[in-house]
């Protein structure tokens, strides 16, 4: 049985995976990715800043990659699994890139973290970057408006350097 | 946003034949730009059709070594592939010049091509802008216009397309695959944008009903001669206020083959092939690329606040080209930048890591 999130005008079923957990939920085609995670599934760890793809505060990962779920419509994504910042710890170990966020200092107000934590997730799956400006260019999508740049960049920087370490599989 | 109904369609005759059937309609792909718009009320599409569920993410090299992208290919996907780092990378370049690592991982190429003018005019539904209605008038001629063209505009409409993947498509001389309810064509990239003239409201020569499904590229003979250049506000996630895609092949010390696209200075990437050819065969030197920057500019105007891209444009259009006469190699924006004429610095955009 879906969940009845909004019975009077949804129109579309969809499935999705979050944060480990299958999920069938009734959504209308206009309400984007973040508003039916900030809204009807509770889960607020994802911000809203911009609205418009402009800061990165929406930052989620969506089979594995980053994107602004401000400007995707949640109907498209049927099937999908989608990560949150509220799905990276393992219980009450967090994820290695909150760690580090931790142990930077890599924020002051904490707004754009859960979408600077998603994206830089995002960036070492990716493998693109290696070198400080290759994490800063790559990081350019998340706005911190109390400017705590420097220590993001260190954060994942670690991140970077532990994962280079680890020995391949 | 306004409400509008959803489809997705399974094949391209399916999602052509529900676009041309229903005027309100509009395609959605990456949504990084049609959303955008929707929550601006810009744009109020009664129905979306999703063409996710279509097979157009393909990127391959055919046997003549021809490029195709699939138009639901991704931005990234595209930027990062090994064939296009390899084969193209002056396409990698200008489509990691563009936007955010999120953006790019969710923008089709389609999508970009066919992204919207980022004019304050256009995105301000209470404001006048004959591009979004008609006859209204056009609020930037007047206005804020900073951001505006000044090459090939009209009375009616002074925007710009703001693609930088479109600059470098230009100048490779891409191929758009369209498919529509009357079949399948292909559209020479210069003559798939247009010009506003009396019609701001057309960005393309599509017509009702088609959807792209693919871009080609042949295979270029540039070797390591090619850049392209972004200059903007701020040194990444910042739209182009003028680029420079440039290619060029040298016999000796004398120009082969010159192939120069401008961003940010005219409704559609600025090419003058005319002029191309009028320098084919001179001195590779620093003189000829001046000249010839002069005459891709020719009779550009400003309307105020944009004035300054006057002086800002020759200096990308001439400069790459000087850099690379000397040592055959790619150059480095870099470098020019801090001693050439311009006199302030400039990061490169992000280059494809060589193997
Ligand atoms: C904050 C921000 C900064 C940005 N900076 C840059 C930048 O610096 N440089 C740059 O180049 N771009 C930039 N962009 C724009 C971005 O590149 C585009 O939004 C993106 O490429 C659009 O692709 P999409 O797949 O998301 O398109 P959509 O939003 O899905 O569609 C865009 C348009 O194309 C139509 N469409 C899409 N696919 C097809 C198809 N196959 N057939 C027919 N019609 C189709 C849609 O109907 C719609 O009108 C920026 C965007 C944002 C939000
Ligand atoms: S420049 Fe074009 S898009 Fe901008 S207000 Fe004028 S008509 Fe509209
Ligand atoms: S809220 Fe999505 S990018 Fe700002
Ligand atoms: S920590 Fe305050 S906006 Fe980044």
């Amino acid at each position: 049985m879906p969940e009845a999130v909004a019975p009077e005008t949804g129109t579309h079923t969809i499935s999705l995976t979050i944060d480990g957990a299958e999920r069938s939920i009734i959504v209308d085609p206009w309400t984007t990715l973040l508003d039916l995670l900030r809204g009807p599934l509770g889960k607020t760890g994802t911000k809203k800043g911009c609205d418009h793809g402009q800061c990165g505060a929406c930052t989620v990962l969506i089979d594995g990659k980053r994107i602004n779920s401000c400007l995707t419509l949640a109907v498209m994504k049927d099937g999908a699994e989608i990560t949150t910042i509220e799905g990276l710890a393992t219980g009450d170990d967090l994820h290695p890139m909150q760690q580090a966020f931790v142990e930077h200092d890599a924020f002051q107000c904490g707004y754009c973290t859960p979408g600077q934590i998603c994206s830089a997730v995002g960036l070492v799956n990716e493998g693109h970057a290696h070198e400080r400006h290759e994490i800063r260019e790559l990081m350019s999508g998340n706005i911190c408006r109390c400017g705590a740049y420097t220590n993001i960049v260190d954060a994942v920087q670690s991140v970077l350097d532990q994962t280079a370490k680890a020995p391949t599989p | 946003m306004m409400r509008f109904s959803y489809s997705r369609p399974q094949t391209i005759a399916e999602a052509a034949a529900a676009l041309a059937a229903d005027p309100s309609a509009q395609v959605i792909a990456g949504g990084t730009n049609l959303v955008d718009l929707m929550k601006y009320d810009v744009t109020r599409p009664g129905t979306v059709i999703d063409i996710n569920g279509l097979d157009l993410r393909g990127i391959a090299v055919d046997g003549e070594g021809t490029l195709h992208l699939g138009a639901l290919a991704a931005n990234a996907d595209t930027a990062y592939h090994p064939d296009v780092e390899s084969g193209w990378p002056l396409l990698s370049s200008a489509i990691l010049a563009a936007a955010s690592a999120q953006l790019r991982n969710a923008a089709t190429n389609g999508g970009n091509i066919l992204q919207r003018t980022r004019c304050y005019y256009f995105y301000d539904p209470s404001t006048p802008c004959n591009k979004r209605r008609p006859g209204s008038g056009c609020g930037a001629l007047n206005g804020v216009n900073r951001i505006h063209a000044i090459l090939g505009e009209s009375p009616d409409c002074i925007a710009t397309h703001p693609s930088d993947m479109a600059v470098a498509l230009a100048a490779l001389d891409a191929v758009v695959r369209v498919e529509g309810p009357a079949g399948e064509r292909q559209i020479p990239f210069d003559d798939f944008h247009r010009l506003p003239g009396d019609r701001p409201d057309l960005d393309n020569t599509m017509e009702r009903g088609e959807i792209v499904t693919a871009i080609s590229v042949r295979p270029q003979k540039f070797g390591q001669h090619h850049t392209y250049l972004k200059l903007r506000d701020r040194q990444s996630y910042a739209f182009a206020l003028v680029s420079v895609a440039a290619a060029i092949r040298l016999e000796g010390d004398t120009i082969d083959e010159l192939r120069v696209a401008l961003g940010g200075v005219a409704h559609k990437p600025w090419r003058r092939k005319d002029v191309e050819g009028e320098f084919a065969g001179r001195p590779a030197t620093r003189q000829t690329f001046e000249a010839f920057a002069a005459a891709l500019l020719e009779g550009a105007t400003g309307h105020g606040q944009n004035d300054f891209k006057l002086d800002l444009a020759p200096a990308p259009s001439s400069v790459p080209l000087s850099r690379h006469t000397p040592v055959p190699r790619r150059i480095s924006p870099q470098r020019w930048c801090s001693d050439g004429p311009l006199g302030f610095s400039h990061r490169p955009a992000p280059q494809p890591r060589r193997r």
